[in-house]
């Protein structure tokens, strides 16, 4: 006599638990990773957000002789401590360039101190107690105000807080970029069409494979090492450029390409390619005409989620020098650059206060970045997605 | 040629001038079809093996194919005809373990000869495949494709001529005159077949071969397929592949019958399954095996 229904329901309860404990300790796990990822993105926000905006202090300046001297002369010798130095400094460049303004007067918004504007902003500062009496005042009067801070998206690096932006990082990023992306892109994806297309599968092939997909899981900084011999020490490619960073992190990016390219033309289905060949075509044809459209969306992806990890790549960068003091913003390839996770390195290791939220800051804006990198892949992915 | 033909393994079921005054043709040799007017040999085929890696696939093959008819290839699965289909355009080439032996002639060439350019081969011996594999791309595009590459057509007007001759002698046009944009994928499977059809014969090839066209099809769209073989042996010789006999009967003016990498029998397709002459074949027509 078989079991009935009672009897199998009982002997089946502690299959079910179990399968319900795993459904648990899932979701648990997954709650956990959801949870961390909430707090550092809001740590990393709550840290960040003040840094887009900045004190600035409304001060009037009279040009005068003494000031083209001594810039310490133009403003009010109350708010010399409030206003940024770069500002101050800045007025006898200023006079000489434009004689002119001689001995006329102007009032301005300048930036503020950063002692000021982490004052403002309810941070510890070094600020004396006469100075945050002037300051308190100033507000009062609404002389000192909170603005969008400009400055961090139009200004190169600086010593001074304040004055300190993440745009030459942001274009030192670019550019070596295009150099990655030019030297990976054509050769990564041609090697993956020869060994995916082309090549016999042999024991060479097998070797070279093996070694591709080794490459992918080396120690990044080792790749920075192979620029500093090869690319600075013998071919003697300017050291810090985005010229020889773009092309160290090319070879990091290389395996990704290759991999991922692999991984396109291999889900083209076998019968497009049969297709082709039956009417005729020759290898390179099948390849160019048919095989090739269908797989660059993968391909695409691909390459993108390899510049997104180069983008965010700091160590082989700094063997090959591009984590440097850069206040201006690059204007060629062979140029001294710095990029967005090397200025953020710098920022995060400067001792004043006011660099923290520089620091995340610059986070954000990277993050931004690669997420919108990243997300671009997926709606490439979603777009161009065939089905067969 | 004709000395081949005199070898007692060669089945030719085409006319040689000995056989002619026979009449009653013996079992399993040559044999006469004398209300057929085109007997012209398109393929001759010789002692053909073939290995996948160790284990072989065909032995000895040696038969004559015959323009402007329709040839079908049956047996049993795994007994080699879909193999020896694609040896006929070389596509065996592109499984790397594969190694070949005797003869494929065509026009008087050895197709496997390294003089041989697979591509000029293909031009001529057009294929379609079991399942419909048109290109992701439009109508229009599916059979314009290989004409420009082949540089058949240099103006747009030929092209556009040429794409609507092969869409009617597939007899797809009616159906798709109006949407010629949209992809080809979007069609049927019977249509998507037809169109497969078209992209092979818009490069005018002699040979057209078929590894199994209708089994992925539902019996109208075989009905449609068997119908458009019948009016497209008048332009080209069909090799066909298939599992149905009945399909066999009814298209095929020869059949071949494969097994285990052998023909067992190759003659005219109301002859063999009237009276077959082996009793291999008599078993697997009758569906005793297969």
């Amino acid at each position: 006599m078989s079991d009935s229904f009672d009897q199998i329901s009982q002997q089946l309860k502690r299959r079910h638990r179990k399968s319900a404990r795993l459904k648990w300790l899932s979701m648990g796990a997954l709650g956990l990773a959801g949870l961390f990822l909430l707090w550092f993105f809001t740590d990393m926000l709550i840290k960040g957000l003040p840094a887009f905006q900045q004190a600035y202090v409304e001060t009037e300046i009279s040009y005068s002789e003494e000031a083209a001297k001594d810039a310490r002369q133009a403003i009010d010798s109350d708010l010399i401590p409030i206003v940024s130095r770069t500002e101050i400094r800045s007025i006898p460049l200023l006079l000489r360039n434009e004689p002119d303004r001689i001995g006329s007067r102007e009032t301005r918004w300048l930036l503020a101190n950063s002692e000021v504007d982490q004052y403002l902003k309810g941070h510890r500062s070094k600020l004396s107690d006469k100075e945050i009496a002037t300051v308190e005042r100033l507000v009062a009067s609404g002389q000192v105000e909170q603005k969008f801070n400009s400055t961090f998206f139009t200004q190169g690096d600086s010593k001074r807080a304040e004055s300190a932006g993440i745009l030459s990082a942001v274009v030192g990023t670019i550019m070596t970029m295009i150099v990655t992306l030019a030297i990976a892109f054509p050769i990564g994806v041609m090697t993956a069409i020869y060994l995916e297309e082309f090549a016999p599968d042999n024991r060479f092939t097998q070797l070279i494979e093996i070694n591709i997909n080794n490459l992918a899981a080396i120690p990044s900084i080792l790749f920075g090492l192979l620029g500093l011999a090869i690319f600075i020490n013998f071919f003697g490619v300017p050291r810090s450029s985005p010229l020889v960073g773009g092309m160290t992190l090319a070879l990091m990016t290389l395996p990704v390409i290759i991999i991922s390219t692999r991984t396109a033309l291999r889900s083209v289905p076998e019968s497009i390619r049969h297709a082709a060949f039956g009417l005729g075509c020759s290898r390179w044809q099948v390849v160019k005409d048919h095989v090739l459209p269908l797989a660059m969306p993968g391909i695409m992806t691909g390459s993108i989620i390899g510049l997104a990890q180069a983008m965010g790549e700091t160590a082989p960068l700094i063997i090959v020098g591009m984590v440097a003091f850069i206040p201006d913003v690059g204007a060629s390839f062979t140029n001294a650059a710095t990029v967005m996770p090397a200025q953020i390195f710098t920022w995060a290791s400067e001792p004043e206060k006011a660099f923290v939220e520089k620091t995340a800051g610059g986070i954000l804006v990277l993050l931004t970045i690669l997420i919108s990198l990243n997300a671009s892949a997926v709606v490439l992915r979603k777009k161009f997605e065939r089905r067969w | 040629m004709n000395s081949m033909n005199t070898q007692a393994t060669v089945q030719t079921p085409g006319q040689s001038a000995e056989r002619v005054e026979q009449q009653t043709p013996a079992v399993g040799q040559p044999y006469t079809r004398n209300n057929e007017a085109s007997h012209e040999l398109s393929i001759r085929v010789r002692d053909l093996n073939l290995w996948y890696g160790k284990s072989q696939a065909l032995s000895n093959i040696s038969i004559d194919l015959f323009q402007k008819n329709v040839t079908a290839l049956i047996g049993p699965s795994g007994c080699g005809k879909s193999t020896f289909l694609r040896c006929l355009n070389r596509m065996n080439d592109l499984i790397p373990s594969v190694s070949i032996t005797g003869l494929v002639e065509m026009d008087g060439r050895d197709v496997n000869a390294a003089k041989m350019d697979e591509v000029a081969l293909r031009r001529r011996v057009g294929m379609v495949f079991q399942k419909p594999n048109p290109f992701p791309k439009s109508i229009y595009e599916n059979i314009a494709y290989a004409p420009r590459m082949h540089d058949m057509v240099s103006r747009k007007a030929d092209q556009d001529e040429l794409v609507e001759k092969a869409l009617r002698d597939s007899g797809l046009w009616n159906e798709v005159k109006d949407k010629l944009q949209e992809p080809g994928t979007s069609l049927s499977g019977g249509q998507q077949q037809r169109l497969c059809i078209a992209r092979a014969i818009a490069v005018q090839p002699d040979v057209i071969l078929m590894d199994e066209p209708t089994s992925a099809l539902d019996p109208i769209s075989t009905a449609t397929i068997e119908d458009l073989m019948d009016k497209l042996k008048e332009q080209f010789t069909i090799v066909t592949v298939t599992h149905n006999m009945q399909q066999a009967a009814r298209v095929a003016d020869y059949t071949a019958f494969f097994h285990l990498g052998e023909v067992i029998e190759y003659n005219d397709t109301k002859v063999m399954f009237s009276t077959p002459a082996q009793k291999k074949t008599e078993d697997y027509i009758s569906g005793r095996y297969g």
